[in-house]
């Protein structure tokens, strides 16, 4: 690393995080499970298979159009140990308050963290709650992290996906990210969008029972779809091709991100899942996904093609190609 | 919010057509430059190169705000930023543009109060809720940003806002166009004039130019119709010998345009030299605050005036913004010089060629 000091751009997810994460901490708590690199650790624990993940939550304002703190918290969780192909079991939450924080406003956090939980049937079982004096933290922060089984047929990794993969979004990119964007101080604007912030654990749960074959399950949050599909290529060493014509992208969100300057591909999800699956299951996947209550605009936005550039590529509206780097810079710190 | 406008200028169809008919047309080798950096990212972000035939070369102007602002007012923003009690405010590109020893970014890191604003008029409006501090707003702009600082500075007078100025930094495009036009070494075949800044200037504020050097001239719109087209009409006149100088931006610009911004913009603002990164001084490329309005200068308030410094060694943005040379000749580039490590200012701006070429290919 060469910097001094901890940047903003530390966090965003994207390029500066990635050479924190492999050149600060990877080698002083190397081990083979944080070197795979995916959203949870994987467990082998004699004949039983556990995911491990745990997040933390730092979101600006702490309540937002479709959701809060808590639910963003509790449901982030749950993603990250789905897309180990696991069925999310226990949470944990770790509460960091400011001092003077409303008792109210944690009542409603606290309730919709409860009601997340009950939603996707895991059980908060164990938590731990500190006070900072005002001033020393931002209102509410909030840790979370879980443990679910893996069952025994399941072998899902970012590193996984081969030539010929069709990739397939759960739904719309980058509701969440304008969500939160569009309440923050200072750029306040009115619109009909609100976060996508959902358990995805039913809907995994159906796609890996429905006997179809599974490469890569993945989240695309932080960093957004560009960042994932990026570490994805570079985990399975392979080139995907995405074309831009089908991503899903409702309007008001393409509009707020022209007016400005955003790339969509960038910002954050938190409701979504990216799927890699092979072109003889690719249909029926698809229709899985947009089963489920959260998958209704679920798409099939792309392919892995037979190069190894462990790049990512979008074909353009007009028929162009061009590069979909990994998100450098922070588009838009404490999204989540 | 309306889609019409981006979705009618995105059209798969209508692309392909102009591509075929800039393929049909294309004979000689032909050198444009696209003026404004929201061109840049947009034919990146779209692939245009990508569809071009060979005998097409696009080049990026010196139409990154950013990318033109020189070292020692980037220095000037560095020391407003280590005074005590002085708010800087600024857009966000800057924070990461590195001066001699620092940058926003590694002030604000560091605790200065830097504070990124999305317009003048959230600078005036913090000014206004911080009586006890200095708020100083770092004016970094063309023609379409020098209106709303304007504005902002008679806001300020309105509001008896006395610990609020700007540092003003604002250039113009048609003087840096003609500096390139005599420029050795530069050669340019048609220039794709800005859209944004031609709302304001109107199409008759390129007429000195386009008359003197007799270059074919388009302005253009942003999206990928629109410079398909812009492409496509330069490449005629080229062929055929007939420069002309062609709004092909109705829509958003008339001949005359803006004329209550430029108003308020000579109102508050008049013309001064400037010294544009790489280039050097050109005279009357600026626009300083006028006499009356003095007590807002932030140069004249703090007393700062640095001088200018030498660029960082081995960094070529200045050639890259004539067009002399491509960010992929810049020995600095992806090696030393990258989007987590800029150098130069074209790797920091969002929209310098240095940053599109390494986000885009």
């Amino acid at each position: 690393m060469t910097e001094e000091k901890v940047l903003l751009d530390h966090g965003s997810g994207g390029k500066v995080s990635h050479s924190m994460f492999s050149e600060l901490i990877l080698p002083l708590f190397e081990g083979p499970e944080l070197s795979k690199q995916d959203d949870g650790a994987t467990l082998e624990m004699g004949e039983m298979r556990l995911a491990f993940s745990t997040d933390s939550y730092v979101v600006d304002p702490v309540f937002f159009p479709g959701g809060n703190i808590g639910d963003l918290a509790v449901n982030g969780t749950i993603n990250d140990i789905a897309m180990c192909g696991a069925v999310p079991k226990f949470i944990s939450v770790g509460l960091i308050l400011e001092e003077g924080f409303p008792i109210k406003d944690l009542k409603i956090i606290l309730e919709s963290m409860a009601g997340a939980a009950r939603k996707a049937g895991v059980r908060i079982v164990t938590g731990d709650t500190k006070v900072v004096p005002k001033g020393k933290a931002d209102k509410i922060f909030i840790n979370t992290s879980g443990i679910g089984v893996i069952p025994l047929h399941v072998n899902v990794s970012g590193a996984n996906a081969k030539p010929g993969d069709v990739v397939i979004i759960s739904g719309t990119l980058a509701d969440h990210g304008i969500t939160v964007l569009s309440t923050r101080e200072g750029l306040k604007f009115d619109s009909d969008i609100k976060t996508d912030s959902a358990p995805l654990n039913g809907m995994v749960h159906s796609i890996l029972n429905s006997g179809c074959d599974v490469h890569v399950l993945r989240d695309p949050t932080r960093g957004g779809l560009g960042t994932t599909l990026n570490e994805i290529a570079v985990q399975s060493g392979v080139e995907i091709v995405i074309d831009e014509a089908a991503l899903p992208i409702r309007g008001p969100v393409k509009g707020t991100c022209e007016l400005l300057g955003f790339d969509p591909l960038y910002i954050a999800n938190e409701g979504k899942l990216v799927a890699f699956v092979p072109e003889k299951d690719a249909t029926a996947v698809l229709e899985i996904i947009q089963k489920n209550e959260y998958g209704k605009d679920a798409a099939i936005i792309g392919r892995v093609s037979e190069k190894t550039s462990g790049k990512v590529f979008l074909k353009t509206f007009i028929g162009g190609t061009r590069l979909v780097d990994m998100l450098t810079g922070d588009q838009l710190p404490r999204i989540c | 919010m309306a889609m019409k406008y981006i979705e009618e200028y995105r059209d798969a169809d209508l692309a392909r057509d102009l591509t075929k008919r800039i393929h049909r047309v294309s004979k000689k080798k032909l050198r444009l430059m696209e003026v404004c950096g929201t061109h840049t990212m947009s034919i990146f972000r779209h692939g245009i190169r990508s569809v071009l035939p060979d005998t097409i070369t696009l080049l990026s102007g010196p139409g990154c705000p950013v990318c033109v602002t020189a070292q020692k007012d980037i220095d000037a923003f560095v020391e407003f930023a280590k005074l005590k009690d002085v708010i800087v405010t600024t857009f966000g590109d800057l924070i990461k543009v590195p001066g001699s020893t620092s940058s926003l970014g590694k002030e604000k890191a560091e605790g200065a109060d830097v504070r990124i604003v999305y317009s003048i008029f959230d600078a005036v409006h913090i000014a206004r809720e911080n009586q006890d501090k200095e708020v100083v707003f770092c004016g970094v702009g063309f023609e379409t940003t020098i209106p709303t600082i304007a504005a902002g500075v008679l806001m300020g007078i309105e509001g008896n806002l006395k610990n609020f100025s700007v540092y003003s930094a604002n250039k113009l495009t048609p003087p840096a166009l003609a500096a390139l036009m005599e420029t050795k070494g530069v050669e340019i075949d048609g220039f794709i004039l800005p859209g944004h800044v031609s709302v304001i200037t109107g199409t008759h504020a390129y007429c000195g130019t386009f008359e003197k050097y007799d270059i074919p001239s388009v302005v253009s719109g942003f999206e990928p119709i629109d410079i398909l087209k812009a492409i496509l009409i330069l490449i005629e006149q080229n062929e055929e010998g007939r420069p002309a100088l062609v709004n092909a931006y109705e829509r958003a610009v008339s001949d005359e345009g803006n004329v209550k911004a430029k108003a308020i913009m000579n109102q508050v603002f008049e013309l001064c030299h400037a010294t544009w990164r790489g280039i050097g001084e050109i005279p009357f490329s600026g626009m300083g605050l006028k006499k009356e309005y003095q007590a807002f200068d932030a140069a004249l308030k703090f007393n700062m005036n640095l001088p200018d410094v030498l660029e960082p060694k081995g960094c070529e943005c200045g050639k890259i913004l004539m067009g002399l040379k491509t960010p992929e000749q810049c020995g600095l580039y992806k090696k030393k010089c990258t989007p987590m490590t800029p150098i130069g200012p074209c790797m920091v701006s969002s929209e310098g060629s240095c940053a599109a070429f390494y986000k885009y290919s």
